[in-house]
């Protein structure tokens, strides 16, 4: 069989991929929905944490479609689509194809047409994620059961270890926005970014608060995202 | 344990080990169909350069992020990948917004919403761009919103910080100046952060408890 990095078969391989990632989330979504109003949570909340939570979605979606873009240069589409609807992460491919690549001493700058190098890409693409989807059924029942533990023994406790998990994450990625200072005002554009997404949803919450814009709080988020995103397009010409 | 959540603890599993096989199935038949076994050389090779790192942040991940998710949302999160940039925040976005806790019932359903949602409509943004890709990409691809998607990580987790830091500023203050810190004296770090964020969550907790046990809290 002839070898394409667009082949129809490729394609089919990646649309049954994409529909069963489809399925398998209209199957929570409508348990999770149903769940919902038996234990009495308002449509009204239902209904606005479906639309916040797609509205939201779309910009950073947008930036993954991009790594489909970068990677269907020499990956060809179907792959880089496949691996960016399950499990994947731009984060995780790019460097899993760059180093198969290396291994090969091939260079990625133009399309693959051996298809043994391009198995090769796949099996390293899959293998290297396997413990993000292998891990959650084996270690569910030991993890949830520290938390329920730990809420029994002192529920405020409780509380203010869930907070300070969700703080010590953002922490995290908050603190790599400063990894680039020392390269100049180029280095400060992501701190500004995050200052202005941070003023964004500042002024979200008093709109929210003080003049009762209850509404606001459904796109308050993708409003300060979005926003911040702008400020990057309209200030980094400026800076370099 | 209710019954809903055992339930849910069984289709996920079901749903997770199906997903394995299919995720599985995609190199082996595509090695079939085109009669292409890799080098098994290779692929080892290839995987020494990622695995290491990707295995400890996958395993990093699943610890930290299953009680911020619940049981539903982490067996679909970890299906539909990209974990940080959308999924996460999403819940946790949704759960600020119902005003439920994660690792209570109504945690568990918002979360799950949440994931499953954001799983669909980014399913449907990628299946859309790639049937316009020829259009789409030398738009997405500009020059001009380039530094809009380079910068999407301190777009999205600027807004997330007030709602989390503006609430719970005590508990911020150690993970935070520790991570500002440990960034500007070593800012290769940058690349690795999935494995710094246990380190962050550690310090958190640990700043946390001692506040707590002074009655700071």
């Amino acid at each position: 069989m002839e070898f394409n990095i667009n082949s129809t078969f490729l394609y089919l391989l990646a649309v049954c991929v994409v529909l069963f990632v489809l399925v398998q989330s209209i199957f929570f979504l409508i348990r999770a929905y149903r769940r919902g109003k038996q234990i009495g949570i308002t449509t009204e909340t239902l209904r606005k944490t479906i639309v916040s939570t797609a509205i939201f979605t779309v910009a950073p979606a947008i930036s993954i479609l991009l790594g489909v873009v970068t990677l269907s240069k020499f990956l060809g589409i179907p792959l880089p689509w496949i691996r960016m609807s399950v499990i994947g992460a731009i984060t995780y491919e790019l460097p899993a194809a760059t180093s198969t690549a290396n291994a090969l001493s091939i260079s990625l700058s133009e399309a693959i047409t051996d298809p043994k190098i391009y198995t090769a890409i796949a099996w390293v693409m899959t293998l290297g994620i396997m413990p993000s989807i292998i891990l959650p059924p084996i270690l569910m029942k030991k993890i949830q059961g520290g938390m329920i533990r730990i809420k029994n023994k002192d529920t405020k406790w409780g509380d203010i270890f869930m907070t300070a998990m969700f703080l010590g994450m953002i922490s995290a990625f908050l603190g790599m926005v400063f990894a680039d200072v020392r390269s100049g005002m180029k280095g400060f554009i992501p701190i500004f970014v995050l200052l202005v997404s941070a003023a964004i949803m500042g002024i979200c919450g008093i709109l929210i608060k003080k003049f009762q814009m209850k509404w606001l709080e459904t796109y308050a988020l993708s409003i300060s995202m979005i926003g911040a995103m702008l400020f990057a397009v309209l200030i980094t010409p400026l800076i370099r | 344990m209710n019954d809903y959540i055992k339930k849910t603890d069984l289709y996920g599993k079901i749903w997770i080990w199906t997903a394995v096989v299919v995720v599985l199935m995609v190199p082996v038949a595509a090695c079939l169909y085109y009669d292409a076994w890799p080098d098994g050389a290779a692929v080892l090779k290839g995987l020494l350069g990622v695995a290491p790192i990707y295995w400890t942040v996958g395993v990093i991940e699943v610890i930290t992020y299953t009680p911020m998710l619940g049981t539903g949302g982490t067996y679909l999160a970890f299906v539909t990948g990209n974990l940080t940039s959308i999924k996460v925040p999403s819940a946790l976005n949704a759960m600020e917004n119902a005003q439920v806790k994660p690792g209570t019932e109504e945690g568990e359903v918002i979360s799950t919403i949440a994931i499953a949602t954001s799983s669909i409509v980014t399913t449907l943004v990628i299946v859309a761009g790639v049937i316009g890709l020829s259009a789409l990409a030398p738009i997405l691809s500009s020059e001009v919103l380039a530094p809009a998607f380079d910068n999407i990580l301190p777009a999205l987790f600027g807004g997330l910080a007030v709602v989390y830091v503006s609430r719970n500023w005590k508990i911020a203050i150690a993970p935070l100046i520790f991570m500002v810190v440990l960034f500007l004296c070593i800012p290769s770090l940058a690349g690795s952060v999935g494995v710094l964020v246990p380190v962050g969550v550690l310090v958190a907790l640990a700043a946390a408890r001692f506040m707590y046990k002074k009655g700071w809290l």
